[in-house]
C-alpha cells in the first residue's frame, strides 16, 4: 500500500516523512504555539493586574482603612460603607424584580411578549452604564429633585442589573426539565404552584449565582454613581435623599489624580479591595455553578 | 381554561419594568437634550468645538435658547475618538481571543480546562476603574517607553504611525485597555461555540489526512464564524460605551481630532464624566443639556450595534 499518488498533477495529501508533510506539521506546531501564546497573553494580563493591586494596595491596608474616613486621607470607611449600601440597596430592588421577570421570560416563553422582553433585556444589558447614569441624573437628581443621593444611586444601579438578573434567572429556570412541570400540571397544580413549589426550588443556587454576579457588577461600577450618588468624604448620615454618599470606585478614579502620596495610597487600597471583592464573588459563584450559563 | 390568570398578569406586570426602563431612558434623554438639539442643530455631530461660552457674560438668545455668549458645542472629535478606539480595540482583541478560545477548547486537557478558562474569564470580572488604574500606572509608561518608540521605529513611514508620540496617553493605549477588557467576552462565547462543533466534523477532517491544526483552521473556525462576528460586534458595543478605563488613559482631548495613533482622544462616554464638573458651573444649563445629547447619541449607537450583534448570534444559533 502506497500513499503516493501515481496520477500526475495530484499532490498526495498524506505522505509520512515527505518534505511537504513535515512542513505541514511544522506549520501546525507554530500555529498551536501562537494560540498558546495568545492565551498566555490574556492569562498574564490577569496575573499582572492582580499582582499590581496586591503589591500597590494590599501592602498599604491598615486598621485605619476600616476606621477613618477619606476626609483625613487615612481610611476608607465612608467609601466602604457607601459601596456596601449602594450595592445592597440596588440588589434589594433588582433581585425580586429580576427574578420574577426571569420567571416570566422562561415560564411564559411561548408568549411573543416574553420573547420580546427577553430581547429587550439584552438590549438593556448593552446600554452603556454612563447612559444609565445620565438618565438617573436627569430623572432623579434633577427632575424628582433628590439631588445626589443614596436612593438615586441605588435605583440607577438596580436598573442596570435587573436585566442581568432576569436573564440569568431565565437561563437557570430553562435548565429545569419540562417534564417536571408537566408532572406538576398533571397533578392539577396551577401556574403559581408549579413555578414556586416545583420549578423555582430546583434551581435556587443558579438564580442566586446570577444575583451574586450582579452584586459584583454593581460593586465595581463607577460612572453611573458619579452622576447619581455624587461623592462624600463623610460617613452616611441615614438620609436617602439630598445627601451624596461615597463609594470605593470613586476613590480609585479621583484620588489617584490628587497630588499627595496619601491620596494615591488610598486609591491603591480601594483598588485592592474592589478587585478582591469582585474576584472573590466571581470565584465563589463559579465554585457552586457547574455549568456556565451567564449571558453577556 | 382559567389557571391563576391573576398570577400571570402579576408576573407580566413585573416583567414590564424592562421595556418601561428603556422607554424612560429614551424619554428623559430626549426631553433633557431637546434644548441642546435646538441650539446645536446638525452641526453638533461634525464640529470640533466644546466651548461653554463666557460664564460671566449676560445670556444671549440663539436659536430660541438662552446661552452664555460664545457657547458652541460640537462632538465630531468625540465620535471619531469613540469609534476609532473601539474599532482598534476590536482589531486587537479579535485575533487574540479567537486564538485563545480555540486553544482552550481544543488543546487544553479536559481536567485543566476549567482552571485555564478561569484565567481568562476572571479578567471580565475586574472592575473597569481598576483597568483604568492599571492602565494609568503601568500601561501608559510602558507604552510610552517601549511600545511607542518601537512602533515609530518600525512603522514610522506609514501615516498615523508617525511621531510625535506624546506621553503615552492616547488612542492606542485606550484601545489596548479596551482590548483587554473585551477579549474575555469574545473568548468565552467563541469557546462555547467551538466546543459545540460536532466531533464528527473534526473526525472527518482528520480522516482526510489533515492535521488537528488544519482541521481547526479550515473547518472548525469557519464553521463558527457567525458566532465570532456576533461576539465581536457585541464586544464592540461594550467598547463603545466603556467609560472609566478610557477616561483614565485617553488623555482627554478637548476639541481636536487625533492626528496619529498615539494622540490623545476623548470618547463620548468618558467625556460625559470628565465634563460633569464644568457643566454644573454653566448657569444656563446648556452644557448639561449638551451632555445629555451626547448620552442620547451614544445610546442610539450602542443600540444599533447591540441589535445587530444579537441578530447575528440568534441566526448562528439555528
Amino acid at each position: 500500500m502506497s500513499y503516493v499518488s501515481s496520477e500526475p498533477g495530484i499532490t498526495p495529501v498524506f505522505r509520512p516523512n515527505s518534505a511537504a508533510y513535515r512542513w505541514r506539521l511544522l506549520a501546525s506546531t507554530i500555529g498551536w504555539s501562537l494560540m498558546a501564546l495568545m492565551f498566555g497573553l490574556l492569562a498574564m494580563t490577569l496575573v499582572a493586574i492582580i499582582a499590581f493591586v496586591i503589591i500597590r494596595g494590599g501592602a498599604n491596608i491598615s486598621w485605619a482603612t476600616f476606621t477613618q474616613t477619606t476626609q483625613s486621607y487615612h481610611g476608607l470607611i465612608n467609601a466602604i460603607e457607601g459601596s456596601v449600601l449602594v450595592t445592597f440597596g440596588a440588589l434589594l430592588i433588582a433581585a425580586p424584580v429580576g427574578i420574577v421577570t426571569g420567571i416570566f421570560l422562561s415560564e411564559y416563553q411561548y408568549l411573543k411578549t416574553a420573547r420580546l422582553f427577553s430581547f429587550l433585556c439584552d438590549v438593556l444589558i448593552g446600554v452603556p452604564s454612563i447612559v444609565l447614569g445620565m438618565f438617573g441624573y436627569i430623572a432623579m437628581v434633577n427632575y424628582l429633585g433628590w439631588q445626589f443621593s443614596l436612593l438615586a444611586g441605588c435605583i440607577t444601579l438596580a436598573a442596570m442589573i435587573v436585566p442581568y438578573i432576569a436573564r440569568t434567572s431565565e437561563m437557570a429556570l430553562l435548565q429545569v426539565p419540562g417534564n417536571i412541570r408537566e408532572a406538576a400540571y398533571a397533578l392539577g397544580a396551577g401556574d403559581r404552584t408549579v413555578i414556586f413549589r416545583v420549578v423555582l426550588v430546583s434551581c435556587v443556587p443558579q438564580i442566586l449565582n446570577g444575583v451574586l454576579y450582579a452584586a459584583a457588577i454593581s460593586m465595581g461600577e463607577t460612572a453611573p454613581l458619579i452622576y447619581t450618588a455624587g461623592w462624600s468624604n463623610y460617613s452616611w448620615n441615614g438620609h436617602f435623599f439630598h445627601e451624596p454618599v461615597g463609594y470605593l470606585t470613586y476613590v480609585i478614579w479621583s484620588f489617584i489624580s490628587e497630588p499627595s502620596a496619601a491620596a494615591h495610597q488610598l486609591a491603591y487600597v480601594a483598588a485592592f479591595l474592589t478587585t478582591l471583592i469582585a474576584l472573590l464573588i466571581n470565584l465563589f459563584a463559579r465554585s457552586t455553578l457547574r455549568r456556565k450559563n451567564a449571558p453577556h | 381554561m382559567k389557571r391563576n390568570t391573576w398570577f400571570r398578569w402579576g408576573v407580566t406586570a413585573c416583567a414590564s419594568i424592562i421595556p418601561l426602563v428603556l422607554l424612560a431612558i429614551v424619554i428623559f434623554l430626549l426631553i433633557d437634550s431637546w434644548p441642546a438639539m435646538r441650539f446645536n442643530g446638525w452641526h453638533f455631530l461634525v464640529s470640533n468645538q466644546w466651548n461653554l461660552g463666557n460664564e460671566y457674560g449676560d445670556l444671549v438668545t440663539v436659536n430660541g435658547q438662552q446661552v452664555p455668549p460664545g457657547a458652541d458645542y460640537g462632538i465630531g472629535f468625540l465620535i471619531v475618538g469613540t469609534l476609532s478606539s473601539a474599532f482598534i480595540a476590536l482589531l486587537l482583541a479579535l485575533p487574540v481571543s479567537v486564538a485563545a478560545s480555540a486553544f482552550l477548547a481544543e488543546m487544553v486537557p479536559k481536567r485543566l480546562q476549567n482552571t485555564a478558562s478561569l484565567m481568562v474569564e476572571l479578567l471580565a470580572g475586574v472592575p473597569s476603574v481598576v483597568f483604568g488604574l492599571w492602565g494609568l500606572i503601568v500601561l501608559v509608561p510602558f507604552m510610552n517607553h517601549y511600545i511607542y518608540p518601537g512602533l515609530t521605529h518600525v512603522l514610522g513611514d506609514i501615516p498615523f504611525f508617525q511621531p510625535p508620540t506624546g506621553a503615552g496617553y492616547g488612542l492606542l493605549t485606550s484601545s489596548v485597555v479596551l482590548a483587554v477588557m473585551i477579549a474575555p467576552l469574545i473568548t468565552s462565547t467563541v469557546r462555547g461555540a467551538i466546543e459545540n462543533v460536532p466531533m464528527v466534523q473534526r473526525e472527518a477532517g482528520l480522516a482526510l489526512g489533515a492535521t488537528r491544526f488544519e482541521v481547526l483552521v479550515k473547518t472548525v473556525i469557519p464553521g463558527v464564524r457567525r458566532v465570532i462576528i456576533g461576539a465581536g460586534i457585541l464586544a464592540l458595543g461594550r467598547a463603545l460605551g466603556e467609560t472609566m478605563a478610557v477616561l483614565m488613559v485617553s488623555g482627554n482631548a478637548l476639541g481636536y481630532l487625533p492626528h496619529n495613533i498615539y494622540s490623545p482622544i476623548s470618547t463620548m462616554a468618558s467625556f460625559i464624566v470628565s465634563q460633569l464638573d464644568s457643566a454644573l458651573q454653566d448657569a444656563s444649563g446648556m452644557a448639561e443639556h449638551a451632555l445629555a445629547e451626547i448620552a442620547l447619541i451614544l445610546f442610539a449607537i450602542t443600540l444599533i450595534v447591540n441589535v445587530a450583534a444579537r441578530g447575528l448570534l440568534w441566526l448562528a444559533r439555528d
